[in-house]
Formats: C-alpha cells, sequence, structure tokens
C-alpha cells in the first residue's frame, strides 16, 4: 500500500468530533467482548495441541503444558487408511469450492443487478420470492431435491454438490440490496453513453461493490467449504473433506482433541479466503468518493 | 417505459397484452442476465419448494407414496400435540429473548469496529465472525460439561460460588438458558458482516457534509448519517435474524441433546426434526414446517414495516 493510502486511511479516521478517549471506550468494550467471542475457539486449538493425558486433569487449564502435534498426526492418520487417497478429498473440496464460489458470485452479481436497478414484467414477482425462498425452511426440501436430482442423472457426481449451492437467494439478496443504493443516475448516464446493461453491470456497478462481492466471497466459500456428501454422493471417490474429516473425529477415534484437531483444521481456509476479502472491504472506504 | 399516464386508462385488453408482450421483448436483456441464476433457482429451489408445499396436507412415511388427508396435521397439531404448543413457547421466549438482542448487538458490534483504526477492524471482525465459521460443540460441551472437569464447573468452583459440579446439560433449569447463550454467541453471522460491509459502502463525502452541517460527535453521525444509508443492510440483517432464531434448534439438539430435558429446550424445528427424521412421519413435520413458514412471513412484514422508512 502506497504511502498516500495509509495517510487517507488515517485521516478517514478523522471524522466530525471524535474524542480520543471516546475510541479507547470503545475499543475497552470490543476487547472485553472479544474475549468472551474467541474464549471457546481458543479452547479449541488449546485442546487440539493437548496430549491425551492433560485432557482430564483438574482443574482444567487454559494452556497446554507440553503441546503435541500427535492429534492432528492421528486424524491424517485415519484418512489415510481410506480406500481413496487423502489428495483425492483435498481435490474434491477444493475444485467444489471453487467452482461454487465462482459460479454464485457471477450470477448472483448479474441477477441482482438486474432485479435492483430494472423495471420488467415479473421484477417485482421474482423480488418477492426471493425472500420468500429465505424464509422457506422444511424438513422434505432435501428429499425432493434429491427426487429431482435423481430424475436428471446427477446422484453420485460432482454436479450434486455443486448445483444446488449455485444459486443461493442469500447472495442474491444480499448484493440486490447493496446494488439498491447506486444511484440512479449513475446508470442512466452510462445508458446515455451507449454502454449495453451488461457493460453496465460489469464495469460500473459491480467494480464499485467491493465491500457487498467481497463478503458474498466470504459466505459463499465457507459454505461451499463446508458441502458435505450427505445423502446425493455415495461414492467415495467424490466425497469432500467436511464428509471424511467428520468421520475420522466421530468414528475413527473417538477421542475429543481429535475432533479439536479437526475443527482447527477445517477452519483454516475459511479464515485465510475471509482476511484476505475483508482486507478489500476495508480498503474500500480509502477509495471511494465516485459514486454521484 | 414510453406510455404515456393519460391514456393508459383508456387501453382495451388486447392493447394491454401487446403492450405487456412489447415490454418483455424489451428487457430481453434483463431475462438474459437472470437467466443463469434463474435456471439453478428454479431447478434446486423453486420445483423443491413446490413439490414439498403440498405434503403438509398428506400422511407420508418415505416408503409408500403420500396419502391425502385433509387438514388432520394441522388439527393433531393445535388440538392433541402438546410437546407442539410446548415448543411453540420455547420458540417464541428463543426468538424473543436472541433475535432482538442479537440484531442489535450485530449493528452496534459492526458501527463500533467502524470506529478503529482500519488495522483493528479486519482483527475485531475476524474474532466476533469466527464464530459463524467454526465448529465447536465439542467445546461447548467441554465448557458446560456436568463433571468437575467442566470448565464452567471448575471456574465456580474456584470462585466458591458453587459447592458441587452443576449438571449444565442435562438439568432442566439450564438447558435453554445455555442453548441461548451458544446461540447468541454463533449469531453473529451473515447480518453482522452484512452490515459490516454497509458501514464501508457509505461515502465519505457524506461524512464531510455531515461535518459542515453541524454534527458535532459520533452519536449524531450514526443517527443522522449511518443509519439512514443503512436501511438494505438493515433489511437483510433483520431477515436473517428472523430465519436464524425462528429455526434455532440444532445447537439444542448437538449442545444439550435430543430430546432435551423436559423438552425444555425443544423448538418447533427440533419438533419437525423428530417427526421428520425420527419417526418418519414427514406429513406431520411439512406440516409443522409450513406453520413456522407462515409465522416467519408474518414476522418479516412486520419488521419491513418498521424499518419501511428507510428502504427506497
Amino acid at each position: 500500500m502506497a504511502v498516500t493510502d495509509v495517510a487517507k486511511l488515517r485521516a478517514s479516521n478523522r471524522q466530525a468530533g471524535r474524542k480520543f478517549g471516546g475510541s479507547i471506550g470503545i475499543f475497552i468494550l470490543l476487547a472485553m467482548l472479544g474475549l468472551f467471542m474467541v474464549l471457546p475457539i481458543y479452547l479449541t486449538i488449546v485442546m487440539s495441541v493437548k496430549p491425551v493425558e492433560e485432557l482430564f486433569v483438574f482443574p482444567p487449564k487454559l494452556y497446554a503444558v507440553r503441546p503435541t502435534l500427535d492429534n492432528f498426526r492421528d486424524m491424517f492418520r485415519v484418512l489415510h487408511q481410506n480406500r481413496v487417497p487423502f489428495s483425492r478429498y483435498m481435490f474434491n473440496s477444493i475444485f467444489v469450492t471453487l467452482a461454487v464460489t465462482v459460479l454464485q458470485c457471477v450470477f448472483s452479481s448479474m441477477a441482482a443487478f438486474v432485479l435492483a436497478k430494472c423495471k420488467f414484467p415479473g421484477s417485482k414477482l421474482l423480488n418477492g420470492i426471493i425472500v420468500i425462498a429465505l424464509l422457506y425452511q422444511s424438513s422434505v426440501i432435501y428429499i425432493m431435491q434429491y427426487i429431482v436430482m435423481a430424475k436428471l442423472n446427477m446422484i453420485d457426481t460432482y454436479m450434486a454438490l455443486i448445483f444446488p449451492a449455485v444459486a443461493s437467494p442469500m447472495g442474491l439478496f444480499l448484493m440486490r440490496q447493496s446494488i439498491s443504493q447506486v444511484p440512479d443516475s449513475m446508470i442512466e448516464a452510462a445508458k446515455v453513453d451507449g454502454a449495453g446493461l451488461f457493460r453496465i453491470c460489469w464495469q460500473i456497478v459491480i467494480p464499485n461493490q467491493k465491500p457487498a462481492l467481497m463478503t458474498l466471497i466470504i459466505f459463499a466459500f465457507q459454505g461451499a467449504w463446508n458441502i458435505q456428501a450427505g445423502s446425493v454422493v455415495f461414492r467415495e471417490e467424490y466425497k469432500t473433506l467436511p464428509t471424511v474429516v467428520s468421520q475420522a473425529a466421530t468414528s475413527g477415534l473417538a477421542r475429543a482433541g481429535v475432533a479439536m484437531a479437526a475443527a482447527v483444521f477445517m477452519l483454516v481456509p475459511p479464515i485465510v479466503i475471509f482476511m484476505l476479502a475483508q482486507r478489500q472491504v476495508i480498503e474500500t472506504m480509502a477509495h471511494s468518493g465516485i459514486k454521484e | 417505459m414510453a406510455v404515456s399516464v393519460e391514456n393508459i386508462g383508456k387501453r382495451t385488453k388486447k392493447e394491454k397484452r401487446s403492450m405487456l408482450w412489447r415490454d418483455i421483448k424489451r428487457s430481453k436483456a434483463c431475462y438474459g442476465m437472470i437467466a443463469p441464476f434463474m435456471v439453478f433457482f428454479i431447478i434446486f429451489t423453486i420445483v423443491p419448494v413446490l413439490m414439498s408445499l403440498p405434503i403438509g396436507f398428506t400422511d407420508f412415511d418415505m416408503v409408500r407414496p403420500p396419502k391425502y388427508v385433509g387438514l388432520s396435521n394441522f388439527t393433531t397439531l393445535f388440538l392433541s400435540d402438546k410437546i407442539f404448543i410446548r415448543s411453540i413457547r420455547v420458540t417464541l421466549v428463543f426468538a424473543l429473548l436472541t433475535g432482538p438482542v442479537s440484531y442489535v448487538l450485530c449493528f452496534l458490534l459492526a458501527w463500533m469496529i467502524n470506529e478503529m483504526h482500519p488495522k483493528l477492524k479486519t482483527l475485531f471482525t475476524l474474532i466476533f465472525y469466527a464464530p459463524s465459521m467454526a465448529n465447536v460443540y465439542t467445546v461447548w460441551q467441554l465448557i458446560f460439561s456436568g463433571d468437575m472437569n467442566g470448565y464452567m464447573n471448575s471456574f465456580l468452583i474456584n470462585l466458591g460460588i458453587i459447592n458441587s459440579p452443576v449438571q449444565w446439560l442435562t438439568d432442566g433449569r439450564y438447558v435453554l438458558g445455555v442453548t441461548i447463550v451458544v446461540q447468541m454467541w454463533i449469531s453473529l453471522g451473515a447480518g453482522f458482516l452484512a452490515l459490516r460491509a454497509g458501514f464501508q459502502n457509505i461515502d465519505r463525502s457524506m461524512y464531510e457534509a455531515g461535518a459542515i452541517e453541524g454534527i458535532r460527535n459520533r452519536w449524531q453521525e450514526l443517527i443522522y448519517i449511518v443509519i439512514p444509508s443503512m436501511g438494505p443492510q438493515l433489511m437483510f440483517a433483520a431477515v436473517m435474524q428472523i430465519v436464524s432464531s425462528f429455526t434455532a434448534g440444532t445447537v439444542a439438539q448437538n449442545l444439550v441433546g435430543f430430546p432435551s430435558t423436559d423438552y425444555k429446550a425443544h423448538t418447533i424445528m427440533t419438533h419437525a426434526f423428530d417427526y421428520g427424521w425420527q419417526r418418519f412421519e414427514m406429513g406431520y413435520a411439512s406440516a409443522i414446517c409450513l406453520i413456522l413458514f407462515v409465522a416467519m412471513f408474518v414476522c418479516n412484514k412486520l419488521i419491513g414495516k418498521a424499518l419501511g422508512k428507510y428502504i427506497d
């Protein structure tokens, strides 16, 4: 980041009537609440590196006396016992996650732009349906999805894992809400300049939606990374990491430490994506100001 | 579209239909751009939803084909299923306690984080969102474990507040409380992150204009500038909050077992799970879900009305 950018970021914090004391107060409040929020996650990490004999001592300690990676080693050993090599599960998860994230972001952004900014026969109805779809929860919906997928011959393929996650009403709703704040005058101006809808969407509107888009990437990645094979994929070759990791943590080695190691292992990629995306969100403020 | 207002009343049906057709043709680009999303949405959401709607009026055990039984599922639910009535109460207590509190908390935390230095923003956002990413029911079980090894028990015993371990997860008096604590802990999810993004999206010139027009401190800025320009994100967070507090159930099932002691943490969703996936009475389970959907729909409309002045 260039020096000027840092200066701009600093300036952005100097807004109307900021008292230094107030900022410190807010910081302390956030830090205290934050401690409550991280404690369980901190304990998860601590327990994942605790040796077996330390797991059940009284009083339970908030740190590991002799940290060890045994739990992780045992987890990977169980994972390697499967008929299918571990790298295959890894590949499945990465492939499914990337496919879902990219498709979901591209499709939702485009649809959200149209639903937020264009009036056409049916647009009102579609906007309503999106919210209703978010609210509708049913325990039979998975059965119906299974029936649909079976009719389309998708069971036991990558499609069964990827396709149902592509059109997420939540992602669309998020983008639509954010795009609705774009001033109409900007879109009208682009139309006058002769830009088509597709170009307006991708060259003018979406580049201005960095915070919402990055948030969508976080949601999409997180959701996709946790997709379990469940009842749509039965062949070992198509199973994803969460499926086999939770199998290893519960049935392979029923030990708290290993379950913790599994949780920590699965948490790393979403956190990395989160950090990368959030940095983009934070940077937006320094660069915005070209709106109206 | 270029239809002059004064003529609109005089159109005949046929003309109207041809106008609609012209509008549709003119909107080709729009339909083309929503098509990729809609194809997947229709196949994997709309069709299964439409297929699931009638199941609530049938007797369906997943083996034999569904048999139409009219409204009998609904009359049984309200007239003779005592546990369902109890689950309504639990869900309401749950939703009314966690919903508004967590919604306000989402907003306040997102705002407070926004007041921090950019480097701290990322860190704090991660800290508050991380619980939504982690799957840590096991650690909560260890924290509230009923023996002396539980963190909670050993902490309270050391302080001398209690003498013998408390059965946090099985004692009917604590079950709902523990579930609410954990639910609150994971509730800073999608809504919180969307609000964070909304804060970043507010144009800097708005703040500058506010400063010129005499805004003196951050409270005034919050009320006169921030909240009015966050309507869409506030609505998004509200919908997500409704869904998460009304459909809560997984937390209780993972934490205090299923069924919970005396059905103390038995929500409507848990009840649907019970009938659907334990007893395979899918028709009955669907009826429960339909009632829940109607409740959420009404709640959503009410909140939409309340937030109305901030939208559009």
